[in-house]
């Protein structure tokens, strides 16, 4: 099992926008590269990407939780 | 005069509201996210109340949160300052409506002014000239065409609902207007729910002059203007007053319209009228109203020596204007430069932190409205401003050697800031020479950026 953590600080979004679908699912499956969310900075907006691919992830941070640098956004297998 | 104030804002310009309400007397009430408790606007009010968690829409956008924070607390007015709700109509009539006042204009000035097609429209019934475009709405494709005329190319195509530069965008000709309409149609549709849209002229290299106001819903006068033109993506990064490139006559006129403006909606405390103006056609048009207190404000204290924000406080208390017109005066010149939590070297990405170590400057014509103090944690969640940096000299020219001087003195350890930019662009010729237009700094942070780390 791999965790994707969270390079930045901030709040963290599970969609492009509020009345968009989420990027991903819990237990879609994940291709290296794939975005999974986005980190709100001091109002800058920067993607999260999965480094490595997998079958199931599993969120742990909600949609508009604040995030610390370093903090695990999602478990994936 | 108003007993306890609920500032309805964070960072430096709740502190400055407080301090301003503090100074007439008035009790005070912060608020505060969960990211702020440690927040210097917590530490220097009388009161303060949590209301929420550290996103702003369910904190300092959350009016219910914060109505039930100024009705516990026993206030009797909300001032909203600048961002989150300061230019939202409905929290106006809210805080209205629960028998609080706002300091602020009533919720139908800020939704005339809100709308541009209801503001241009406004402005060129009082007489402030407009830039050539659409008298209103555009309803489709052909009424387009037919604006055009009017314009010319490039023409700027914008959402009617939008703001901040956004939902904008350029045709350089017929073909690119074709394409570009129904997609901006579309686009505002989608990202306003709104799909209407108005047209514009381009001005090719406008300064960007603004007009502030005072006014207390009859009478109304202008404290001058300020220049904001040195901007990156659409946001002033250094402010000054008064602008050189005015002549004294058009200066007159220019500020002589936005009181007509300002007159012809009733508008009641503090206002800012923007226009942009064309060096080269020596000419001045109306962009938008913006019915709140700006970050820039302190250029125009420093060169009037009003205190805007007291003022504000002292018109939503039911005073009349107490300044007249003819007791406003110039004295020497201003320059406000904005110190954010950004990295210039790095295509100013955020940078949030712990301000490890703080020497802020001082001397004569020196202010630091800022909300940093050693050891502050700033957050990531909110805006990257973290200071304001304010000089006033008799001269443009020694305001420029001042602010240098000042720089030099201000120290924000552990955090990178925008500190390097205002350093290098006080040494640039053009700067200088007041040489610049809206869309001049972008060019030179194209050739320079890589020169601003520091």
């Amino acid at each position: 099992m791999a965790q994707i953590l969270s390079p930045l600080p901030g709040t963290f979004y599970r969609s492009a926008s509020p009345d968009q679908p989420p990027y991903k699912a819990d237990g879609d499956a994940v291709s290296a590269g794939d975005v999974i969310g986005l980190i709100e900075v001091m109002k800058s907006f920067h993607e999260v990407r999965a480094e490595t691919a997998g079958t199931n992830i599993r969120f742990i941070a909600d949609n508009e939780d604040p995030i610390m640098a370093g903090a695990p956004l999602a478990d994936l297998d | 005069m108003l007993k306890k104030l609920l500032v309805a804002n964070r960072g430096e310009i709740a502190v400055r509201i407080i301090r301003a309400a503090q100074d007439l007397g008035i009790a005070t009430v912060a608020v505060y996210s969960a990211a702020d408790a440690e927040s210097l606007h917590v530490q220097l009010a009388d009161e303060a109340v949590n209301i929420g968690p550290p996103a702003a829409k369910k904190s300092y956008l959350n009016v219910e949160a914060l109505l039930k924070a100024a009705r516990d607390t026993g206030c009797d007015s909300v001032h909203p300052g600048y961002g989150f709700l300061a230019e939202n109509a409905a929290f106006s009539d809210a805080v209205t409506g629960a028998g609080l006042v706002f300091v602020g204009p009533s919720g139908d000035a800020i939704r005339l002014m809100g709308d541009k097609v209801s503001a241009r429209s406004a402005a060129a019934a009082a007489g402030v000239p407009v830039v050539p475009g659409s008298a209103g709405r555009v309803e489709g494709l052909k009424a387009g065409r037919e604006v055009l005329t009017e314009t010319g190319f490039p023409v700027m195509i914008k959402a009617a609902a939008g703001g901040g530069g956004r939902g904008i965008r350029i045709a350089n000709s017929l073909a690119e207007f074709e394409q570009a309409f129904p997609q901006a149609e579309a686009e505002a549709l989608a990202a306003f729910g709104d799909g209407g849209l108005y047209m514009e002229k381009v001005i090719g290299k406008a300064r960007h002059i603004e007009v502030q106001v005072l006014a207390d819903g009859s009478d109304a006068i202008h404290c001058y203007e300020r220049e904001c033109s040195l901007q990156r993506r659409r946001q002033k990064v250094w402010e000054e007053a008064p602008s050189r490139a005015l002549s004294d006559g058009l200066r007159e006129e220019l500020c002589a319209s936005a009181v007509a403006l300002a007159k012809a909606v009733k508008y009641s405390g503090a206002g800012t009228v923007e226009y942009l103006y064309d060096h080269e056609a020596d000419r001045f048009y109306f962009i938008e109203m913006n019915t709140r207190i700006q970050v820039e404000h302190p250029v125009t204290e420093a060169i009037t020596g009003i205190d805007l924000v007291a003022e504000m406080l002292r018109i939503a208390g039911g005073e009349k204007l107490r300044i007249r017109q003819g007791d406003v005066s110039v004295k020497g010149h201003a320059i406000e430069v904005r110190l954010n939590a950004e990295d210039p070297a790095k295509e100013f990405a955020p940078f949030p932190g712990q301000v490890a170590e703080l020497r802020i400057p001082g001397g004569p014509g020196v202010r630091f409205d800022s909300m940093l103090y050693q050891g502050y944690q700033v957050p990531p969640f909110y805006d990257s401003l973290l200071a304001k940096l304010i000089v006033h000299g008799e001269t443009r020219e020694a305001a420029i050697v001042r602010l240098i001087r000042a720089l030099h003195e201000l120290k924000i350890g552990g955090l990178k800031t925008t500190k390097p930019l205002f350093l290098a662009l006080a040494a640039d010729p053009a700067v200088r020479a007041g040489d610049v237009h809206t869309r001049w700094l972008e060019g030179w942070l194209s050739e320079n950026a890589a020169a601003l780390a520091g």
